[in-house]
C-alpha cells in the first residue's frame, strides 16, 4: 500500500526530538513468518503490530521498501531493515558496475596491488546491452563454461550453464518469441558470468558459504560479521560434463531440495566450524587464516565499493548473506550477495543458527539503548569495520606496523555468544548503575 | 631369567620372521647393496659400517617402526606348546561362544542368499564392469532396490549373544547370590579398577597439559599449545612411531594428526600400497559380492544420514567395498578369537580343496560398520591411503569390538569394565537403574561397539581416538561411557524407564570427552 506524500503522513513513533531513551515497549512489525517471528515474539519488552498500527521497528520486504519507503516519515529512534537502494549492492548487474568503479578509483589512487584486492568477482557482462563485449571475451577463451544468471531472482530459478554461443542465440529466440506474447512483461535482464570450473570439493561434491554480514551505516561504513554461517553443498559429485544437471552445479538449497537425490532428512550443510576445521586438518592453520582474510577482504572491499552509492539513512541497516565460492587453489570468489537472506530453518541446528543470528542482530541494532556503541563484539557479531579496519588487540589499531594487524574477525571460530552476551549486559547494566 | 630370555629370542624370532617377508626387507637389503658404493664402509668393518649407514639415513627408524608395529598385536605371551587357537582365545567358551555366534551369522547370510536368490559372488558382465568403473567416484548417486536386504545382525544382537555368555567352570547358581554379577555380564573377567586407570592413563592426569581442555579459548597457548605443537613437529621429524604413540597420548593438534595417525600405524605410501590398491578396485570392478548389498545398505542407513559425514559417501564406498576383498586381512585371525566364514563352491560342499573364505577378506560387516571408517574421511583424502589407514585400524583395534574374546580391549572386557565402574563409583545410580529396567549397558553397549563414532562431535571422537592410538588400547571406551554416565547422574536418577534412560542420553554431541574423563578417572572422590 502507498501512501502518496501530501496526505498527513503517518508518523511512526511517539515524541520526535528525543534521543535514543529506553522505550516502555518496542512495537515491531513483520511480514515474515518463520524464525524471525519467533525471536521477535519471544523479544522481552516487544510487542507486535499489526496492519495500520505504528511501528518502531519493521523488519520489512523489499517490494514494501520500493513502495513506501519514501513517503513515510521516521522518527530518529526507528528503525528498519532496508537501505533505500541496496539493490545496487545485490543486483548482480549493479554490483558488478560498482565494483569495476571502485576497482578503477582503486588503480588511479593506490595502484594496482591493491586494485588487483577487487579481483574476486568472476569476470561478468550484463545482458543484453554488454553482450558484443561478452562475445568478444567468449571469443577469446574458447571451450570455457559461462553460466547465466538472472539479475534479480533468487534460489536458482532461471540460472543455466554454457559453452557454445549457439545456446545463448537458441536462448534469445526463446524469450524473444514469449515476448512477443505478452508485451507487458519487460525483457528481463540476465548477466553472463565465467563460471568457476575448478571449485573447491570435499568429498567430491561441490559446496558454497553463506556467511551473513550486518551494515549498520555506510557512511561511515559500519559492518559487523557473523562468526556462524554455513557451507551448501551439491547433492551429487562434481564434473563438468553435465553441465545441464543443474542438480550438480547449483548449491542453493531451494534447488537441492527439488532434486530426486534429495533427502530431506539428510540436509547438505556444513556449519561452517566444521568446515573450517575440516580445511585446517588438510592444509594446516597458517593456509585457513590466509584463506579467511581473504574472504574478510571481499566484504570490506564489496561494501567500499557501494559506500558512495547507497543512501545512508540512518534508520536503514541491513543483513546480508553473502555467497562465497572456494576454488581449488583456495581463493574466494563472490557469487552474490543477498538483502534478504533466507530466514527459514531446513533443520534443528539451521533454526538454532538463525535464531541466535537474529537475535545477535536485534542485539547490535539496539532498539533499547543498552550499548555504548564502543563494542568490538556482541554475541557472535564481531565489529568488523568501523570507518577503517578493526583490529583484534586493544586500542587503537598501529597501522604503520601493518604486519602485525589482525582483524578482529571471527568467521567459523568457536561462538560462545551466550556468555558473552551475559558478560556484555552485566557490565553494561554495572556502568549505568555507576554513572546514574 | 633364563626363561624371559628364551622368550624374548622367540619373540625376536617371530618378529624377524615377519619382517623378513614384508616389503622393509627387500628395500633393507638393496640399501645394503647399494650402500657398499660409499667411501665410508670399508671391508673389515663391514657390518659396523652399513648398520652406522642404517642409523644415519633413517632406515633404522623404520625398521624400529615396523617392530614397534609388530610387537602392538603381539599375542600376550603363552605357553610354547600352546596350539594355534590358543594365540587366537585362551579360554576355551569363549571360543565356542565365538563359534556359534559365527554359525548363526553365517546362516543368516546363507538365507538371505536363498531367499533373495541372489548368489553369494558372482562375475560382472563386462557392460556392467564398464558402467562400474566410471561411476566409481560416484557410487553415491546409485540407487539400488536394498529394500529386501537386511543388515546381518545389529549390535543389540551381539549383545545378547554376550549376556547370555557363561563360563562352565564358575558356578553362579541360577539364583542371585553374592557372586552374581549384577549388570548384564556374567562372566569373570579380570578388569581394571581406577586407581589401576589412573596408573595406566597417567598422561590424562590434573597436572598434564591435554589437547581437547588446555587448548580452549580461555586458555592462553603460550601455556600448553605452542609447546606441544612444537613437540609434535618434532617426532614428525624424527619419524619414530614410538615417539609419536607417547605424544599423542596428550592429544595430536589437527594440523599434524593425519601425519601423526600414518606415523604410529606405520603407514607409509609406496608405490606398491598404491598398486595394491589399484589391483582391489579391479577386483571390485570384476566381481559382485552379496555383501556389497550388505554395505550399500548399511552406509545408505547409518553415514549418509548423518549430518556431518554425508559428504564422504562415496569414499565409504571406496573403501568397503575393497576392504572385503583385501585377503591380506585374513592374517589377523592368527590373533582374532574370530575365524573367517568358509563357503563352498557350489556343488563341492565339504570339500576342502573348493573351500573360500567368504567374503574374500573373512569380516561380515554389520549395522554401523561404515561407521568405523567415516571419522577417517576427516583426515585422508587419498582412496589408497584412507583404505590403508582403516585396514591398519581395523587389524589392530576395530575387530575387537565385535567378536567374542577374553582380551582386555575385547568388548566382552570393556562391557564389565564399564559395568563394574559404574557400580562400584556410582552404586546408587547403578541401582536405579537396574530397578526401573534400564540396564546401563544396554545404553551404552552401541556407543563403544562404534567406537563413539556418530555419537561424539567430529573433534571430540578425533580426540578420543588418538587416546586409543596413545595407549594402544580400547579400555578408554569403557571409561567414557561411565563418565557420560556420571555426567548425567543427576537427570537418570529422575528417569522411571529404559525409554526415557535413552532419551536423557540420546545426544552426545555436546560432550566434551577430555574434561569427562579427566574428572571421572582424577577427580571424583571415591
Amino acid at each position: 500500500m502507498s501512501r502518496p506524500k501530501n496526505q498527513n503522513y503517518k508518523g511512526h513513533g511517539l515524541s520526535k526530538g528525543k534521543e535514543r531513551e529506553q522505550r516502555a515497549s518496542i512495537r515491531f512489525k513483520t511480514t515474515l513468518m518463520n524464525t524471525l517471528m519467533d525471536v521477535l515474539r519471544h523479544r522481552p519488552g516487544w510487542v507486535e503490530v499489526k496492519d495500520e498500527g505504528e511501528w518502531d521497528f519493521y523488519w520489512c520486504d523489499v517490494s514494501w521498501l520500493r513502495e513506501n519507503f519514501d513517503h513515510t516519515y521516521m522518527d530518529e529512534h526507528v528503525r528498519i531493515s532496508h537501505f533505500r537502494n541496496h539493490y545496487e549492492l545485490t543486483r548482480k548487474n549493479y554490483m558488478v558496475k560498482n565494483l569495476k568503479r571502485f576497482r578503477k578509483q582503486l588503480d588511479r589512487e593506490a595502484g594496482k596491488l591493491e586494485a588487483a584486492k577487487c579481483d574476486f568477482f568472476p569476470k561478468t557482462f550484463e545482458m543484453p546491452c554488454e553482450y558484443h563485449l561478452f562475445v568478444e571475451e567468449f571469443r577469446k577463451n574458447p571451450g570455457i563454461t559461462w553460466i547465466m544468471k538472472p539479475v534479480a531472482r533468487s534460489q536458482g530459478k532461471g540460472i543455466f550453464l554454457f559453452r557454445r554461443l549457439k545456446d545463448i542465440m537458441d536462448w534469445r529466440k526463446d524469450t524473444r518469441s514469449s515476448d512477443d506474447q505478452k508485451d507487458d512483461i519487460p525483457v528481463e535482464n540476465y548477466v553472463a558470468q565465467r563460471y568457476i570450473e575448478n571449485p573447491y570439493l570435499i568429498g567430491g561434491r561441490k559446496f558454497d558459504l553463506r556467511v551473513y554480514v550486518l551494515v549498520m551505516s555506510y557512511i561511515p561504513l559500519r559492518a559487523w560479521l557473523y562468526r556462524d554461517g554455513f557451507a551448501r553443498f551439491s547433492n551429487t559429485r562434481f564434473t563438468l560434463n553435465s553441465i545441464d544437471d543443474q542438480y550438480v552445479h547449483l548449491t542453493n538449497v531451494a534447488v537441492q531440495k527439488t532434486s530426486p537425490d534429495y533427502h530431506p532428512k539428510k540436509g547438505c550443510k556444513w556449519m561452517l566450524q566444521r568446515f573450517r576445521q575440516y580445511l585446517a586438518s588438510k592444509h594446516g592453520p597458517e593456509v585457513v587464516e590466509t584463506l579467511f582474510r581473504d574472504i574478510d577482504n571481499i566484504f570490506v572491499k564489496s561494501l567500499q565499493s557501494v559506500q558512495k552509492v547507497i543512501i545512508s539513512d540512518k534508520h536503514c541497516f541491513e543483513l546480508y548473506g553473502y555467497d562465497i565460492l572456494i576454488d581449488q587453489d583456495l581463493k574466494p570468489w563472490l557469487l552474490e550477495v543477498n538483502a534478504s537472506p533466507s530466514l527459514t530453518a531446513s533443520s534443528q541446528e539451521d533454526y538454532e543458527l538463525k535464531t541466535c543470528l537474529l537475535e545477535d542482530t536485534l542485539h547490535v541494532v539496539d532498539m533499547e539503548a543498552r550499548l555504548t556503541g564502543r563494542e568490538k563484539r556482541v554475541g557472535g557479531f564481531d565489529l568488523m569495520w568501523n570507518d577503517g579496519p578493526v583490529s583484534r588487540e586493544e586500542g587503537v589499531p598501529d597501522l604503520s606496523g601493518m604486519g602485525n594487524f589482525v582483524s578482529n574477525t571471527h568467521l567459523g571460530c568457536i561462538n560462545d555468544r551466550k556468555k558473552q552476551l551475559r558478560q556484555l549486559f552485566y557490565s553494561l547494566q554495572v556502568q549505568k548503575k555507576a554513572s546514574s | 631369567m633364563l626363561q624371559e630370555e628364551s622368550d624374548l629370542s622367540l619373540i625376536i624370532a617371530q618378529i624377524v620372521q615377519k619382517l623378513k617377508g614384508s616389503n622393509l626387507y627387500s628395500q633393507l637389503e638393496r640399501q645394503a647393496w647399494a650402500s657398499l658404493q660409499r667411501p665410508e664402509i670399508k671391508l673389515e668393518s663391514l657390518k659396523e659400517d652399513i648398520k652406522e649407514f642404517f642409523k644415519i639415513s633413517g632406515w633404522e627408524k623404520k625398521l624400529q617402526n615396523a617392530v614397534y608395529s609388530e610387537l602392538s598385536v603381539f599375542p600376550l605371551p603363552s605357553h610354547p606348546a600352546a596350539p594355534p587357537e590358543h594365540l587366537k582365545e585362551p579360554l576355551v567358551y569363549m571360543r565356542k561362544a565365538q563359534g556359534s555366534w559365527e554359525k548363526r551369522i553365517l546362516k543368516s547370510l546363507n538365507s538371505m542368499c536363498t531367499e533373495l536368490s541372489i548368489p553369494l559372488a558372482r562375475k560382472r558382465p563386462v557392460g556392467e564392469q564398464k558402467e562400474l568403473l566410471n561411476k566409481w567416484n560416484e557410487m553415491g548417486t546409485d540407487e539400488p532396490d536394498l529394500s529386501l536386504f537386511r543388515p546381518v545382525y545389529a549390535p543389540k544382537d551381539f549383545l545378547e549373544v554376550l549376556i547370555n555368555l557363561r563360563n562352565p567352570n564358575y558356578e553362579n547358581g541360577d539364583s542371585l547370590s553374592f557372586r552374581t554379577h549384577l549388570g548384564l555380564i556374567q562372566v569373570p573377567l579380570k578388569v581394571k579398577d581406577i586407581p589401576e586407570l589412573k596408573e595406566c592413563f597417567v598422561e590424562l592426569g590434573l597436572n598434564i597439559g591435554q589437547l581437547g581442555i588446555d587448548d580452549s579459548t580461555q586458555v592462553p597457548p603460550e601455556l600448553f599449545e605452542n609447546e606441544h605443537v612444537r613437540i609434535g613437529q618434532k617426532v614428525l621429524a624424527e619419524q619414530d612411531s614410538a615417539a609419536a604413540q607417547q605424544y599423542i597420548r596428550q592429544g595430536s593438534p589437527t594440523a599434524l594428526r593425519a601425519e601423526l595417525w600414518a606415523l604410529i600405524l606405520n603407514i607409509s605410501s609406496q608405490p606398491e600400497d598404491v598398486l595394491y590398491y589399484e589391483q582391489l578396485k579391479t577386483n571390485v570392478i570384476q566381481h559382485d559380492l552379496l555383501v556389497d548389498s550388505l554395505i550399500y545398505k548399511d552406509v545408505k542407513l547409518t553415514a549418509s544420514n548423518d549430518d556431518y559425514y554425508f559428504v564422504f559417501e562415496d569414499y565409504l564406498y571406496q573403501v568397503l567395498l575393497c576392504f572385503s576383498r583385501d585377503t591380506s586381512v585374513l592374517s589377523h585371525f592368527a590373533y582374532n578369537s574370530a575365524s573367517p566364514p568358509k563357503s563352498y563352491i557350489r556343488g563341492k560342499l565339504g570339500l576342502e580343496e573348493y573351500a573360500v573364505f567368504y567374503p574374500p577378506n573373512g569380516v561380515i560387516p554389520f549395522h554401523g560398520f561404515s561407521m568405523y571408517v567415516a571419522p577417517l574421511c576427516f583426515l585422508y583424502h587419498e582412496p589408497s591411503k584412507l583404505y590403508q589407514i582403516f585396514r591398519e585400524m581395523y587389524v589392530r583395534f576395530f575387530f575387537r569390538l565385535h567378536s567374542i574374546s577374553s582380551h582386555p580391549s575385547g568388548i566382552v572386557s570393556l562391557c564389565l569394565l564399564f559395568e563394574t565402574l559404574l557400580q562400584t563409583y556410582l552404586p546408587q545410580l547403578f541401582y536405579h537403574l537396574r530397578e526401573i529396567g534400564a540396564q546401563p549397558l544396554r545404553i551404552s553397549f552401541k556407543w563403544m561397539v562404534r567406537a563413539f563414532s556418530g555419537y561424539l562431535a567430529t573433534d571430540q571422537l578425533l580426540l578420543l581416538w588418538d587416546r586409543i592410538l596413545g595407549y594402544n588400547s580400547l579400555e578408554i571406551l569403557a571409561v567414557l561411557a561411565a563418565a557420560v554416565f556420571a555426567f548425567r547422574a543427576v537427570n537418570l536418577m529422575e528417569v522411571t524407564s529404559l525409554a526415557a534412560a535413552e532419551a536423557v542420553l540420546a545426544d552426545l554431541s555436546t560432550l566434551k570427552v577430555m574434561p569427562l574423563l579427566q574428572i571421572f578417572l582424577f577427580a571424583t572422590v571415591t
